[in-house]
């Protein structure tokens, strides 16, 4: 399948990590498209650009008891690499975009590698390229 | 006229009936619309939830699928659901956002 012919999806999400199942249900579709070899485009705003922020770190639980290894703390910043690399080697791409504006605000400018910062005109070109695009609101 | 999935993630009867009604108004005009109940939306598919908005949009023609995921994160097996909802991969939205049709997350 040449590049031109790859379906191209957008997602814009929202949310920060750890406090919504939104993200949970976000990845799942990320890892769905990524199966299906997609070229997909993240537009994280707000809050989401916290997602793939590198400082993320994994704790263990006194109150459980559990050490770090135990505890198996999932970051989320792990997860956005898992889905570059499984889209890649389903032969698609990940694009994932930062609001610039919102890092700036969240003083979230240290990524993983493979995320980029962008502007909302971003959004605009991901939705006039892609085969289809979908929104994920945050719910207040 | 477009195809569209609905995506609702909130349980119970919707405050904002925003939702069931567009959707139960393109189902009566003719368009193919499609309800997917995710994460607590899932809750309302239990037989004897109160819904009474699916048995609305079910009327009207919607076809209501709950995510298999939500419905094991929850304890919901097939058995228990309301009649006329069917279990789903999550996949089925990419699949539908491939097939160009308009998905709306609510």
């Amino acid at each position: 399948m040449t590049t031109a012919a790859r379906p191209r999806l957008a997602f814009a999400l929202m949310d920060a990590p750890f406090e919504s199942a939104r993200t949970t249900t976000a990845f799942r579709l990320l890892d769905a498209a990524a199966r299906r070899g997609c070229d997909i485009q993240v537009f994280a705003y707000e809050g989401a650009v916290l997602l793939p922020f590198a400082r993320q770190q994994a704790h263990p639980n006194a109150v459980h008891g559990r050490s770090l290894e135990e505890e198996n703390h999932p970051l989320p910043k792990d997860l956005v690499a898992a889905l570059i690399a499984e889209a890649a080697q389903h032969g698609g791409s990940l694009d994932w975009v930062n609001c610039g504006l919102c890092v700036d605000e969240r003083g979230a400018a240290e990524t993983i590698a493979g995320v980029r910062r962008g502007s909302p005109g971003d959004f605009w070109q991901m939705v006039k390229d892609a085969h289809n695009t979908l929104v994920i609101p945050t719910h207040g | 006229m477009p195809n569209y999935l609905f995506i609702e993630s909130r349980g119970g009867e919707p405050r904002d009936p925003f939702c069931s009604a567009l959707a139960g108004a393109l189902a009566r005009d003719g368009a193919s619309v499609t309800l997917l109940l995710v994460q607590n939306g899932a809750l309302a598919a239990r037989r004897g939830a109160q819904a009474p908005q699916l048995d609305k949009l079910a009327a009207a023609g919607v076809a209501v699928l709950a995510d298999e995921f939500a419905l094991r994160e929850r304890g919901i097996t097939h058995e228990r659901l309301r009649a006329g909802i069917e279990p789903a991969s999550l996949d089925i939205v990419v699949d539908r956002l491939l097939d160009g049709w308009q998905v709306i997350w609510h």
